[in-house]
């Protein structure tokens, strides 16, 4: 399991990385996204407990906390996901005003000399 | 009232009044006279209380604990030395408020100007009244930020400017030096506050460090005083209204330098080092200062250098090192301040009248303004020490100490006497010509305007201060002895020497030597005459090394050439390299650690590979990969395969106990989708690549070195990510979370719980956050102007009439509209239950929206509004209020901001229900989410629409 996740993170946040280094407004804003996707699974892995339960407690059962997935993580990964939604909609419009203003979809606003 | 309150009345009163002038109307220059006047008068009034406390030796202090552990405390402390500059602050302050509202015209932002004046007098008196030395600095350079705020008042002209800029970078940086200086004394004497610091001067100068403090701290005291090298930005700071210049360089901002070299006066001085560096900066700035000073031809240098070679002057006393030269300092302190103001204001009257400060121009003023002329004339002896005024007794002074004086120097101690000499016929010979050349001689041709006298009032300042130079000259003993007595006294105390006061001393060696000054320099001035009137610009010998323009060269080498060069070494427009970096950086911040402290696997093994796991994360892997390659020509491919990786992700949050994720990712994975398809419309057609192999080949490396960083970011998360996996999770805060969910947070899902109550702060500045970027969006769309060429609609939507369009999608519609309803129900039951069972405010605000997205579709962006009337920002606004209110709901019964409580809800249907308060403030999570995510979506849509 363990091997299967990591490769799976390292290999999204590669292509993300991958993406992010390219000239095109379009391949930055679609590597963000696959960067945000292996960046909260990294922080939520931290997290992970072996066999783990969804953290909802029982009322009037005593709660073991070594049972539970921790749900620290989780909060936190939770709300990423939905600044990574803002951020990937201010980007793309920054883009676009780039891309309205200067003509080229390129990132620095204009084409590479080379 | 007790003496302390009174202290904290006399700092914080002119800050106060700075805040009330600053906030009035613009043409309000009367009340802001008033206002002014008034501060500085309680002001001085408040001196005048403290004065029987003074004049018995007494130090007032008051203290307020502010981080004694650090030992800092804000202390003001009030002793007679402080008392005679806060007098002097306070009450030239008052005359100058006088004169500057007859000076400035209606035109000018009067309210900015008295602002920045009673911050500037209170950041003096700060100073002034400082009791602990980083107390002083802070005060210290508060005066330099003022200042230059006041010599660039009128900052449309560029000298004014230039000046200002000037004054606060020499100044400033004084500063600096000071406030290392102070923390240097304060490690040798362990201590900050004052009096303790003046009581240890023994242990301070005997100290190794000693030399270093003493220059620093004389780094500040020279550089404010504009004593040669540092005094340039004096005359460039003239292009200050008139009233700033009679008080910054008469009795106030110059005389800090001083102030702090009297200060420190019982610590530092009475070395050698002292001597050697504060006698010989005077001496060269008294000497200078006087010869420029007779070639200026604008009336105000005239005077800027003067004050530079008076400042000289009192310079030297500190210098010498002896008790009686510190009195004749701290005399001549005062008497410089009467008539230096006097005259500046009446310069800055010829300026109101005449149309030119520039002296070729001006003469025979006399005739069209006796009074002033008179007043100036006074004010201008008293200057060149002609006896029965104040310039002549502290003169006097000086040149009695230049006799009996010891300096270190032999030569020096045997030539001082007649440098004192030569510099009291300069003195002679720029204030004669100052008198002569404007007030005497031809009426001026070619003024724009006839000449006449000003206002009553504003020659009123003009006539308290020549009053007080003749009173002072005339009869010392009776006027200034005693607050001279009180300023000398609590600098010296039991050291404080005899002195004599008196008009007449007999005939002795100075008195000749004053009557060999006044007689050389009006020979001088005769002699003058011919070269002053031909109006050489520049000074003869100086002309060439003007330390202005050595200082502009550093300034543009410093902070254009070099910092450009820099700039092109190390920055970058672009945006790749900097990303890059970032990547890189990251990776060697994450690989470092792990060389250096080695890192292996963690003791647990790995558990067996579920084959339904592996098939997800392969498709998974694909899709990236996948993404990653088709980004650049198949945008719409890409987007389909970052959206399929986005589904495994949601997947293993399924898998791995976190569904409250799941759900999340998934609805999100939606909505960003629908985003991106919006936007796609907007992007340049990508023609397939057609290159040539050369081009291939030359962006290989390029490619090669992107891919290598690519593979190092990965390889190294998913190492992280493995050796975090193979070990146990320590013990944190999350027990305490699990533990009090449900008795403490009323809920069962932990997750909501953290997000809506026990991390609820977070919560609400993220809401706030996502609100900020919709309206940012928002912002950004309605002045977007699309491309050219995306303007036209696409070719599919050209191919297809809008009939066909929607025949098209008549079933989908039907289906759709059906679906509203249940969509909003499973909103609501999603927020309903998110509280113990997955959901929860941000799922439930995006389902909401994705239920709109969906009629958008449907029925069209314009059927859709004018059936449903959103109003997102309304949305978005509400639900942020409801959460904040929420939050300080909590304040009415007491507890801290966003404490959740429970009450029970007895129901006629329903029964016994659980409201927590954290429901409310999930409903405002939702709104917030509804509205921001909404007004994104609609923003970006509606810009098909626009024509």
């Amino acid at each position: 399991m363990e091997p299967v996740l990591a490769i799976g993170i390292g290999v999204l946040a590669g292509s993300g990385v991958w993406l992010l280094l390219r000239p095109r407004t379009f391949q930055v804003v679609i590597g963000l996204s696959l960067l945000s996707y292996a960046v909260n699974l990294f922080i939520f892995v931290m997290g992970w407990v072996r066999g783990g339960a969804a953290p909802f407690v029982q009322p009037g059962a005593p709660v073991d906390p070594a049972r539970f997935a921790d749900p620290l993580p989780q909060a936190l990964v939770l709300t990423a996901i939905v600044i990574t939604f803002a951020m990937t909609a201010l980007l793309l419009v920054v883009l676009l005003a780039s891309r309205g203003l200067t003509g080229t979809d390129h990132v620095d606003g204009r084409e590479d000399e080379e | 009232m007790s003496r302390e309150v009174l202290l904290v009345f006399l700092l914080v009163l002119p800050f106060a009044g700075s805040i009330a002038a600053g906030l009035l109307r613009a043409d309000a220059r009367n009340t802001e006279a008033w206002l002014a006047g008034a501060i500085s008068l309680a002001g001085l009034a408040i001196v005048a209380a403290l004065y029987p406390e003074m004049a018995g030796g007494g130090v007032v202090r008051h203290e307020f604990a502010w981080a004694p552990a650090y030992g800092l405390a804000f202390t003001l402390r009030m002793d007679g030395f402080a008392w005679m500059f806060a007098a002097m602050v306070t009450g030239i302050g008052f005359l100058v408020t006088v004169y500057a509202r007859y000076y400035l015209s209606p035109e000018d932002p009067v309210p900015r100007f008295f602002s920045f004046f009673l911050a500037f007098m209170g950041s003096m008196l700060g100073v002034v009244l400082s009791g602990h030395l980083v107390q002083l600095a802070f005060f210290w350079e508060l005066t330099s930020l003022f200042s230059f705020l006041l010599i660039g008042y009128w900052h449309h002209n560029a000298a004014a400017r230039e000046g200002a800029r000037m004054a606060l970078v020499i100044t400033s940086a004084g500063g600096v030096c000071l406030l290392a200086g102070v923390l240097v004394i304060g490690r040798i004497a362990g201590t900050y506050d004052l009096d303790e610091v003046l009581a240890s001067g023994d242990m301070i100068r005997g100290h190794e460090l000693y030399i270093p403090a003493l220059l620093l701290v004389l780094a500040g005291a020279l550089t404010k005083s504009a004593q040669v090298p540092f005094h340039f930005w004096l005359p460039q700071a003239m292009a200050a209204p008139t009233p700033v210049s009679a008080y910054l360089h008469s009795a106030a901002m110059v005389k800090l330098g001083v102030f702090l070299l009297a200060r420190t006066w019982p610590v530092l001085a009475g070395t050698e080092a002292w001597q050697l560096i504060v006698g010989s900066a005077g001496l060269c700035t008294l000497v200078f200062g006087a010869y420029l000073a007779i070639f200026q031809h604008d009336l105000k240098g005239l005077l800027a250098y003067s004050t530079i070679s008076h400042l000289g002057l009192i310079t030297v006393l500190l210098g010498l090192g002896s008790p009686l030269a510190l009195v004749a300092a701290v005399f001549h302190v005062m008497n410089h301040a009467t008539f230096k103001a006097s005259l500046f204001m009446s310069a800055g009257i010829i300026d109101h009248e005449t149309g030119t400060r520039d002296m070729r121009r001006l003469g025979g003023l006399y005739r069209f303004m006796p009074i002033t002329a008179t007043l100036a004339t006074v004010a201008a002896a008293a200057m060149a020490g002609v006896p029965l005024l104040n310039g002549f007794l502290s003169k006097e002074m000086f040149f009695s100490e230049s006799l009996v004086a010891e300096v270190g120097v032999p030569a020096v101690q045997r030539l001082l006497p007649f440098v004192a000499t030569a510099w009291g016929a300069l003195s002679v010979a720029y204030s004669l010509r100052l008198i002569h050349q404007v007030f005497f001689g031809p009426p001026p041709a070619g003024l724009e305007k006839v000449p006449h006298e000003p206002p009553r009032w504003m020659r009123f300042p003009i006539e308290l201060l020549v009053l007080a130079c003749l009173l002072v000259g005339i009869l010392p003993a009776y006027t200034v002895a005693p607050i001279l007595d009180v300023a000398v006294r609590s600098l010296l105390g039991e050291a404080t020497p005899a002195y004599s006061l008196a008009v007449w001393h007999g005939f002795n060696t100075p008195l000749i030597m004053s009557l060999v000054a006044l007689a050389a320099g009006v020979v001088l001035y005769a002699a003058l005459r011919g070269y002053l009137a031909r109006g050489v610009e520049s000074p003869p010998l100086f002309a060439a090394i003007e330390a202005r323009r050595i200082f502009e060269r550093v300034h543009v080498a410093v902070s254009w050439r070099w910092a450009r060069a820099l700039v092109g070494v190390l920055g970058t427009e672009r945006l790749q390299p900097q990303l890059r970096w970032i990547v890189v950086v990251a990776v060697a911040a994450g690989l470092l650690p792990a060389l250096r402290a080695g890192l292996g696997p963690g003791p647990l093994d790995a558990t067996p590979v579920d084959p339904a796991f592996l098939l997800m994360w392969v498709v998974g892997g694909a899709c990236a990969l996948g993404a990653a390659w088709q980004a650049k020509f198949h945008r719409l491919a890409a987007l389909v395969l970052s959206g399929g990786a986005g589904l495994v992700v949601c997947l293993t949050f399924v898998w791995m106990a976190a569904p409250d994720l799941a759900l999340t990712q998934l609805l999100v994975e939606i909505v960003t989708t629908v985003l991106l398809l919006l936007g796609l419309r907007w992007l340049p057609k990508r023609l397939p690549y057609r290159g040539t192999a050369a081009g291939a080949v030359a962006a290989l490396p390029r490619r090669l070195r992107d891919l290598a960083t690519a593979v190092a970011a990965g390889t190294g998360l998913a190492a992280l990510s493995y050796l975090v996996m193979t070990r146990p999770i320590p013990d944190s805060i999350s027990r305490f979370f699990l533990e009090r969910a449900l008795p403490e947070g009323g809920g069962a899902n932990v997750v909501n719980v953290i997000i809506v109550d026990f991390r609820g702060f977070d919560t609400l500045g993220e809401i706030s956050v996502l609100a900020v970027v919709a309206i940012t969006v928002y912002a950004l769309l309605r002045r977007f102007r699309p491309a050219r060429e995306s303007v036209e609609p696409p070719p599919q939507q050209r191919a297809q009439s809008p009939r066909e369009a929607e025949d098209d999608l008549r079933v989908p519609a039907a289906i759709i509209r059906v679906m509203f309803p249940a969509i909003v129900v499973l909103a609501a039951f999603l927020l309903l239950r998110g509280h113990n069972l997955p959901g929860g405010g941000f799922v439930a605000g995006i389902t909401l929206v994705i239920a709109v997205i969906l009629q958008y579709m449907a029925a069209g962006t314009r059927r859709t509004e004018a059936q449903l009337g959103l109003r997102p920002l309304r949305w978005m606004g509400s639900g942020l209020l409801l959460a904040a209110a929420t939050g300080a709901g909590s304040w009415l019964l007491a507890h801290p901001f966003l404490t959740s409580h429970t009450p029970k809800v007895v129901l006629p249907v329903l029964g016994e229900m659980h409201l927590p308060s954290a429901f409310l403030f999930d409903v405002g999570v939702a709104a917030v989410v509804f509205g921001a995510s909404g007004l994104i979506l609609i923003a970006l849509a509606h810009q098909s629409l626009r024509k």
